[in-house]
């Protein structure tokens, strides 16, 4: 049954897949000016730039260079860069574990942080401690992560003489360094996630603590622990499971943001650059590597449901 | 010559039991208001915030010492001090002028905004879920492919397209968060459209149109208001974040954002307060929002609670 689920459910993505790869493909086109223009700067001639556009393939109509792209993209070869004239994919490949580091650290942080604190509001509603975490939740999800690492930049600096933005460590010299040096951005990085999980996960265990099975474990005489995590939180964790899925595009938005307040060579940062330079085949390799997981990452979500929750066939 | 007539007036003569009710459901709103800060006192903290934000933006020119972009001759770079309450940045300008002025820019961008975008969503949504078929399955189709996108990826992409610019900001962070409006307005559609009164709407014979502008709209109306509210917070740092990667609003205009970015990390370690202001304003503005739309949610749709 779940096999046929996900066989349907992958069918269904791919018109969605398809038209992002088209969006993908045009979005970075309709650039003003034009990566040829860029590469020779002031000093070409209207034959070079002609010369360089055909060489590059960027003389022929959209419509073809698409076809051909995504032919290319299904054999696996997403081009090479316009600027370094290496393959996008080895690029990418290159930098993608630090970013992917990052977005694992900071959705690890967010669901550490988050389910301790959601349950513990949950079943102390209105206490202090209840009015405190969700007072810093709105604060969390109010406060620009660029700015509390700019902060965290500063004041250690000012007042201890501290910076924590040194050399960039590789995971080959260093492999504990290379990880502690993503810790903090991965931190600030996984705040708002954090506090969006912790709010859903307060006001599902709420609604779920109010149903007669609850009560009736209550008569039964099982532990408050028992009774919160096994019939509680067990039931209230779908949401918050959903919610996980559409948090990882936030998070992998962020971390351009992050990369560059931080200094780090993630993939975020290549593709910032890949922006500024009209850099179009990896503009589209990392859009397209980014949405294509975004798109898988919830059709797992889709199949966790089931083994969450039995009630629940496909 | 004129005399003067007063149509509408009750002609009733005043007794002290009914200029005492009068002057009661003068100030029935006030009372309510009241009531309800002291239900919801964190929404009424974020009511004041963004009430005064709101007075910043419209009287920025009154409230705001000096222009945002006024050099003063020997100021540069002060501390927070007496002359000037957050101090002054590289170019020695006062830093409270441009906080103020900048209150403006995240007001326009984040009000017409969420205007442009709740009608774009409104649009789709109710279309979607009330045309239903051939025509909801593509537009959902297209709404999930841009909701993949992390939404600062796209945006940067949509920016670079558009050229940096005020409008330009305001169409790009519409464009996204018109996507996920609308699946939020369609399901809220779906469930207004199992109602019998769209039944009978129907059965005495309305068309589409008056269906749904007089029955189903009305009916998602607290819907929209709530992802108003909440968009408003959502777009402002969002508009934050793109100024400070230099796709936002261009300079010399006092955005939040842009005022962390290029010279407020270059002068970072010297003059602190150039990096400290626009983040407490970004994170207050945002914060209120978020108080309020909050509040708004549990006051007018208990179900959204918690979502």
């Amino acid at each position: 049954m779940l096999k046929r689920y996900v066989v349907k459910r992958l069918l269904i993505a791919i018109p969605s897949l398809l038209i992002a790869s088209l969006i993908v493909f045009t979005l970075p086109r309709l650039i003003p000016g034009d990566a040829v223009q860029l590469m020779l700067s002031e000093k070409a001639y209207a034959k070079d730039i002609a010369e360089l556009r055909a060489k590059l393939g960027l003389d022929r109509p959209m419509y073809v260079q698409y076809v051909d792209w995504l032919g290319h993209v299904v054999r696996g070869d997403l081009g090479e860069s316009l600027w370094t004239r290496r393959p996008v994919l080895e690029e990418i490949s290159q930098r993608l574990p630090i970013t992917l580091t990052l977005a694992g650290f900071a959705l690890t942080f967010a669901l550490a942080i988050a389910l301790p604190v959601g349950v513990i509001s949950a079943t102390r509603q209105d206490s202090l401690a209840d009015f405190f975490a969700r007072s810093t939740a709105i604060l969390g999800l109010s406060v620009p992560n660029f700015w509390l690492a700019t902060l965290l930049i500063v004041m250690p600096a000012i007042w201890w003489g501290w910076r924590p933005v040194g050399d960039f460590v590789e995971f080959s010299a260093s492999p504990l360094g290379y990880l502690r040096q993503l810790l903090l951005p991965a931190v600030i990085l996984g705040i708002a996630a954090s506090a969006a999980l912790m709010r859903l996960t307060r006001g599902m265990l709420l609604e779920v603590l109010r149903q007669d099975y609850v009560r009736t474990a209550w008569a039964k005489g099982l532990a408050e622990g028992v009774i919160v995590l096994k019939h509680g939180l067990r039931n209230a964790i779908i949401p918050v499971v959903t919610l996980l899925g559409t948090q990882l595009p936030q998070i992998i938005g962020g971390t351009v943001v992050i990369e560059t307040v931080f200094g780090l060579p993630g993939m975020s940062r290549f593709l910032f650059d890949a922006i500024n330079q009209r850099d179009y085949p990896v503009i589209q390799g990392v859009n397209l590597l980014v949405v294509s997981t975004v798109v898988m990452v919830n059709l797992g979500v889709d199949a966790l449901y089931a083994v969450l929750d039995p009630r629940i066939r496909y | 010559m004129t005399t003067r007539v007063e149509i509408g007036r009750p002609m009733a003569p005043a007794t002290p039991a009914l200029e005492h009710a009068r002057s009661a459901s003068r100030w029935r709103w006030l009372v309510t208001l009241l009531r309800l800060a002291r239900r919801k006192p964190l929404g009424a903290v974020g009511g004041v915030i963004v009430a005064a934000m709101l007075v910043m933006a419209a009287f920025a020119e009154r409230i705001a010492p000096y222009g945002y972009d006024d050099a003063i001759r020997g100021a540069r770079m002060k501390p927070p001090g007496a002359a000037h309450w957050l101090g002054t940045d590289n170019l020695s300008r006062d830093m409270w002028s441009r906080i103020v002025y900048g209150a403006r820019v995240s007001i326009t961008v984040g009000f017409l905004t969420v205007a442009l975008a709740l009608v774009v969503a409104s649009a789709i949504g109710v279309s979607s879920a009330y045309f239903g078929g051939a025509w909801d399955l593509i537009v959902q189709r297209v709404v999930d492919a841009w909701l993949s996108f992390p939404y600062l990826i796209i945006i940067l992409s949509v920016m670079a397209v558009l050229g940096p610019g005020l409008g330009n900001v305001i169409l790009s962070l519409a464009l996204l968060l018109s996507a996920t409006n609308s699946r939020v307005i369609r399901g809220a559609t779906l469930g207004a459209m199992q109602q019998t009164y769209v039944e009978a709407a129907r059965a005495i014979g309305c068309g589409h149109l008056r269906i749904i502008v007089r029955h189903l709209l009305p009916n998602v109306a607290a819907t929209i208001i709530i992802l108003a509210t909440i968009g408003l917070g959502a777009v402002i740092l969002a508009e934050s974040a793109l100024s400070f990667l230099g796709f936002g609003v261009p300079p010399p205009h006092p955005s939040w954002g842009g005022m962390l970015s290029g010279s407020g990390r270059t002068y970072m370690f010297r003059a602190p307060w150039m990096a400290i202001w626009p983040g407490v304003a970004i994170s207050l503005a945002v914060f209120g929002f978020n108080m309020l739309g909050d509040a708004l949610r549990d006051v007018l749709d208990p179900r959204l609670r918690g979502s």
